[in-house]
């Protein structure tokens, strides 16, 4: 008769089933509360940011819907026209609501996109060091010591001074300064996988070398990258509002929450608090969503930390 | 059949040196006239070994001995820095090309940890089954089949196919590790301390599967193992390295029986035993030396209660003491 090996008891998980290690890390995130919230309050900004073209009373980037006798409204307030402008409005007339959905839109794509770039470069690079080794790697990591060596926001400032303003550019510059941290998280936990005997086990199997990094190799160094990734989405989101709040990002055109909470910061003192005071929750609200789930992910892909 | 005198796995004179790699900032230092500090490691020298078909051969040595690196080597981990290897009668090297994947899959390997052997990502069914279909020895259709077949085999049940790794104990995870090796039909299997992480009862269990194993499908073992009744138990030779070299080899009854070498005769006289109601052990005395410095002549000699000098100062050669029995002394000599 053949059955399962009698030499053990069933483990604690052993009876429920088949669930993989992405469904128990899911689990395991849902036990804190805070993080479930960080996570609920993160969804709604992006569904309010993706949807703010609909949602949103007004297109602020549409000069011919602004009005300038609307200006420096406070919050609430209706104005000749009948609208009412819930957060007030800016010096242009600007309702501040759409404003911030618009900005908000801007500060979630830049950071997320600038995120998945850099992760996507770092990862490519971080392998190669691990997996190559050599001067490959020699090479690879000196260049990441040197970026990392200066301060992030010199290295954007400079390149934003010679590239010039815009979306696309912020990017770039963003994910210059942001690659070396994903270079450095993958090769350290590649080189730490390496030594494992799974990975032996495939070359003794004499699978190909491009399956045994992207079906072995790759998967296990993933969770601290996905935690190092959600960090620098906040990051780059905040990093993005300086450079805009410095002049060097965006144009004023098109409004981030950086350039929202500039534009009304000349009247912070004179008593209208609304124009930088709304972006800048906004902008806080956005961070803190982020870290509270970026914590949370940190807990549970952390092995060390394993209840 | 011409082949069945030809020895399955043959190792000539095989040697593994380690050297770490020198930094940049250590290059330049030595460009600069810095003397560089010398880093390498002889963890596998001159090895000479023999396995034949369905023949069980046994490793034994003290932990850092090179009986793993040797067995890398054999299991193609590791390249030889010298040396030549072997398969049925034809280096490795002729075994490269595609043709010839299936003689190299012939070779698999049993690692030590049950829990960092098998990828904590995949299930067992892929854990099991991606060799043989990326090998195109099973179509995926019928992967599932396969994999539960092989499963049987090593007395595990199909069920659990759908499963991760962290799901099982060490004892069953052993047995997936063993069934991923004989999923892509393995002639010879290298076993690294195979049952050493292990629950004492549970090693029964699994040198029990290997014996059953060899018994059904005609494999052979070199069987690596720190302990010597595991070894006595599961062997019909047995190889004993020092510190990079063999000492003693010799068939299992002639090895316990007689052992020749002093560093085999202290392994073997020094094993617990309950019916001989021993109270008193003479342990080796200090401990293994650091292979970046070996000892010159004969690397047991500083520890070898009947040392002379020429120990000291010649490196001792294998020479037959017995029919089949080889051992490394210069006592044999006077």
């Amino acid at each position: 008769m053949r059955a399962v090996a009698p030499d053990d008891p069933p483990g604690p998980r052993a009876a429920t089933g088949s669930e993989s290690p992405w469904v128990r890390a899911a689990a395991e995130f849902a036990e804190s509360r805070l993080a479930l919230f960080g996570l609920a309050l993160l969804a709604l900004l992006t569904v309010a940011a993706l949807a703010a073209p609909w949602i949103s009373p007004q297109n602020p980037y549409d000069l011919a819907q602004l009005d300038i006798m609307d200006s420096q409204l406070p919050p609430g307030m209706h104005s000749e026209s009948g609208k009412t402008y819930w957060l007030g409005t800016d010096d242009q007339g600007r309702d501040m609501l759409s404003a911030i959905l618009y900005g908000l839109r801007i500060s979630l794509t830049v950071g997320v996109t600038s995120t998945v770039c850099a992760l996507v470069i770092g990862l490519a690079l971080g392998l190669a060091a691990a997996y190559l080794g050599g001067w490959v790697d020699a090479a690879i990591m000196r260049l990441a010591d040197i970026q990392l060596s200066f301060p992030a926001i010199l290295i954007a400032l400079i390149l934003l001074a010679m590239l010039g303003q815009g979306v696309g550019k912020i990017i770039v510059a963003l994910v210059t300064v942001q690659w070396a941290y994903y270079a450095r998280t993958v090769r350290s936990s590649a080189l730490v996988e390496r030594q494992k005997e799974y990975l032996e086990a495939a070359q003794v199997l004499a699978l190909p070398r491009s399956r045994i990094v992207f079906r072995h190799l790759l998967p296990n160094c993933l969770p601290p990258l996905i935690v190092v990734a959600t960090v620098q989405v906040a990051h780059a989101i905040s990093l993005e509002a300086t450079l805009s709040f410095l002049g060097l990002g965006l144009p004023i055109t098109e409004p981030s929450l950086g350039l929202l909470i500039a534009n009304g910061f000349q009247y912070l003192l004179s008593g209208r608090y609304w124009i930088s005071f709304y972006p800048g929750v906004a902008l806080l609200l956005a961070i803190v969503a982020i870290n509270l789930v970026a914590d949370q992910l940190r807990d549970i892909l952390n092995p060390r930390l394993k209840r | 059949m011409i082949t069945s005198s030809l020895p399955l796995v043959e190792l000539r004179s095989v040697s593994k040196r380690f050297s770490r790699p020198a930094g940049v900032a250590a290059r330049i230092a030595h460009r600069l006239g810095a003397s560089a500090p010398q880093g390498t490691v002889h963890a596998v020298e001159a090895v000479d070994l023999r396995v034949d078909q369905s023949e069980v051969v046994g490793l034994v040595g003290e932990s850092g001995c090179g009986k793993s690196t040797l067995g890398r080597m054999v299991a193609r981990i590791l390249e030889p820095t010298s040396g030549e290897r072997l398969w049925k009668g034809r280096p490795y090297e002729e075994y490269e090309h595609e043709a010839a994947r299936s003689e190299r899959l012939a070779i698999q390997m049993i690692f030590q940890d049950p829990y960092a052997s098998l990828n904590p990502r995949m299930r067992v069914a892929d854990i099991v089954g991606e060799a043989p279909v990326v090998h195109g020895l099973v179509s995926r259709a019928q992967r599932d089949e396969y994999v539960a077949d092989t499963l049987g085999r090593v007395g595990l049940d199909p069920s659990i196919m759908r499963r991760f790794p962290h799901q099982f104990s060490g004892g069953q995870r052993s047995r997936i590790g063993i069934a991923r090796a004989l999923a892509v039909r393995p002639r010879f299997l290298v076993c690294d301390e195979a049952v050493a992480a292990l629950d004492v009862s549970i090693q029964a269990q699994v040198l029990n599967l290997f014996i059953r194993l060899r018994e059904e499908l005609g494999l052979a073992y070199l069987f690596i193992s720190h302990d010597l009744g595991v070894i006595r138990h599961v062997s019909d030779a047995v190889v004993v390295m020092y510190l990079g070299r063999v000492v003693e080899s010799a068939p299992v009854a002639e090895l316990y029986a007689h052992p020749n070498h002093p560093y085999t005769k202290a392994l073997i006289l020094e094993v617990p035993d309950v019916a001989a109601r021993r109270r008193r052990y003479t342990p080796i005395r200090g401990e293994i030396p650091s292979p970046l410095a070996p000892p010159t002549g004969c690397h047991f000699h500083p520890r070898c209660p009947r040392a002379f000098e020429r120990c000291r100062q010649e490196a001792p050669a294998l020479r037959e003491v017995a029919p089949g029995h080889a051992s490394a002394c210069h006592l044999n000599d006077s």
